[in-house]
């Protein structure tokens, strides 16, 4: 594991996209600091941060593209498959990298909130919570985007599925509000769910079976709570929506609470996620 | 040793591989032969850990390479068919991060890099990058990852295909020397390749062996391809008279070629060509004919692989004007196969 993060590193100290990352993120916090905390002379800072999570949804990508597109493109992922490594060693190594890539522009904003102190009250504790969440849903999105750019050899289409993904996931409480809140609403919603994770475990587990029964399994579920119990399904879509967003449980650090079932929140998609991609590098070596 | 048993692999409906077993023993130069397609390069995707078979199963040094991949993958360097490299690195700094990879550390590390770099000669291009080295010097450093952590199996996928003369030659001394501390086997369709290098020859065709066996050996299979041409100027009935009249010959086809000159392609039961063109000779001297040209031509390589692979089903890329029909030979050879499924 160590060998490849080492590896990763070395790799981004080559390569355009770390530094443009780093480049990019730094610019985003420097606008909103400018904004908030210098020209409307606010003292909080994790508003900053808040502003800042749109530019994440938009250079997070840049940096997951092609941590295993590139490797498939170039045929380098043989060398990986050969060594005599896990794959969990492969991918833990590699988000380590991208998370190592990732403090470096964090640990020069985290000192954003002592030098606004020396220029009067700042909510110190407020900031770094915020910091410490914003590093945790930049590490769940890490996770994410690992994940799609594993799916596929193509960097470009990693990076849209990925800036898809985080834009919807951005909007998907505004998006709530839209959507049908009925039971009828929900069910087909939920169906047309059933059916996608369906094509993800076929995808994951080359197994139709697998993914037909799973598919079944779901839809018969929510077709006998429809039938029986159908008060369960009414504002059963808006509220997931809702739950799924990474940035709604952030902007509860923004408010001043550290969230423990945030916390647990993150942790559990970063495992989730990385422990998806570790199935779909199991299943390329069965294509 | 490599223990490869009942191997299958199915893309859909296709077979690439079908029902694969052989043995290698430890030391050697062995050549996996096959033309394009035959399932070479999935063979060894699967020996090395980067493909999962579908059936089957493969033991490096007792190891199986799906229940203990680590273990067996430590006893084989690997080079596939498009060399693994990282384009935006030099050499010394891809070999550090393979080397470290296959936990070797420290002293031992460098020790070892230095070796493989002065092994295949690319200490001229350690420090530029892998992006600008030309092909054969990106194939040696495939090579030289291979190498590295000093595995008892090196199997390296088509390692000459796409380089000039000159480095195919390098490369060749390269695995010749090799296969003197290590168990070397390597793919190629270039049939005089593998006779020149290769102690043991594995021809594959359609997923399945067909044999394996030392090449001199597959030559021997095939006697009856071995035969002699003649050119001369005597009518088509004397030289059959002339011909009924030598021992050991069994058949002969003549086709008149210019200058009212006759071309004979004659087959013979035995395989002292030489005692038969001495027959030859006095038998068109006593009648007062001569000899314009002779020549012997024993079974090679080509033919058996002709042969095998096209009894598969196949048409080789390398055909040849072979004059005897090596068909003669196909029962001979498939009785003869040593460790067919």
């Amino acid at each position: 594991m160590i060998a490849v993060l080492k590896h990763e590193l070395q790799m981004y100290s080559h390569a355009l996209p770390a530094y443009l990352f780093c480049a990019f993120l730094l610019a985003f916090v420097g606008v909103g600091a400018m904004l908030y905390n210098i020209q409307s002379s606010v003292a909080n800072f994790e508003l900053v941060l808040k502003f800042v999570c749109i530019g994440l949804v938009v250079i997070l990508p840049v940096l997951t593209m092609r941590v295993f597109a590139e490797e498939k493109k170039q045929k380098t992922d043989q060398l990986l498959y050969a060594l005599p490594l896990k794959l969990s060693q492969i991918v833990l190594g590699k988000y380590l990298a991208l998370l190592t890539v990732f403090l470096v522009p964090m640990a020069i904003i985290s000192l954003y909130p002592q030098v606004f102190s020396r220029f009067g009250d700042v909510y110190l504790l407020t900031a770094y919570g915020s910091l410490f969440a914003f590093f945790l849903l930049g590490a769940s999105m890490i996770a994410i985007g690992m994940f799609i750019s594993s799916l596929t050899e193509n960097q470009g289409f990693a990076a849209g599925i990925s800036i898809t993904l985080f834009l919807l996931n951005f909007y998907s409480v505004r998006l709530a509000e839209y959507v049908s809140a009925t039971a009828f609403g929900s069910l087909i919603a939920f169906c047309m769910l059933a059916v996608a994770l369906a094509w993800l475990i076929g995808l994951l587990t080359g197994s139709r079976i697998l993914a037909c029964s799973a598919a079944l399994a779901v839809l018969l579920g929510l077709g006998l709570t429809f039938m029986f119990k159908s008060s369960a399904l009414e504002g059963l879509l808006p509220k997931m929506l809702s739950q799924v967003s990474l940035f709604e449980r952030f902007y509860i650090f923004v408010d001043g609470i550290f969230d423990l079932r945030a916390l647990v929140f993150y942790l559990t998609v970063i495992v989730f996620f990385l422990f998806l991609s570790v199935q779909s590098l199991e299943k390329r070596r069965y294509n | 040793m490599i223990v490869v048993d009942h191997l299958t692999k199915h893309y859909g409906t296709f077979a690439a591989v079908n029902n694969l077993s052989f043995e290698i023993r430890d030391g050697g130069v062995y050549g996996f032969l096959g033309p394009n397609g035959a399932g070479k390069s999935t063979t060894m995707n699967i020996m090395t850990g980067c493909l999962s078979p579908t059936g089957g199963t493969v033991r490096i040094d007792g190891h199986d390479i799906l229940k203990e991949p680590e273990a067996a993958k430590r006893q084989v360097g690997y080079l596939p068919e498009h060399p693994p490299l990282y384009t935006s690195e030099t050499p010394l700094e891809y070999l550090h991060f393979v080397g470290e990879a296959k936990g070797i550390k420290g002293a031992e590390l460098r020790r070892q890099i230095d070796e493989v770099i002065q092994l295949t000669g690319i200490g001229p291009v350690r420090d530029r990058l892998i992006s600008v080295l030309s092909k054969g010097y990106c194939q040696r450093v495939g090579i030289a990852q291979a190498l590295l952590g000093n595995p008892e199996i090196i199997i390296l996928d088509e390692p000459t295909v796409g380089l000039d003369p000159i480095q195919i030659i390098e490369i060749r001394e390269l695995i010749r020397d090799l296969g003197k501390a290590h168990t070397v086997l390597f793919s190629s369709h270039i049939l005089s390749e593998v006779q020149s290098i290769c102690e043991q020859v594995l021809i594959l065709s359609k997923g399945t062996l067909v044999a394996f066996d030392a090449p001199d050996k597959l030559e021997k299979l095939l006697t009856q391809s071995s035969g002699i041409r003649l050119l001369t100027q005597a009518a088509a009935d004397t030289v059959d008279s002339i011909l009924n009249r030598v021992q050991g010959l069994s058949e002969w086809e003549s086709t008149a070629c210019e200058e009212s000159c006759l071309s004979v392609s004659i087959k013979a039961e035995t395989q002292d060509l030489h005692d038969v063109s001495r027959q030859l000779f006095f038998a068109f001297a006593e009648s007062g004919n001569a000899i314009l040209e002779m020549t012997a031509r024993r079974a090679n390589l080509e033919d058996v692989f002709l042969e095998l692979t096209e009894d598969a089903g196949h048409t080789p890329v390398e055909a040849q004007d072979s004059i005897p029909n090596p068909k003669d030979g196909e029962s001979d050879c498939e009785k003869s196969e040593v460790k067919t499924t």
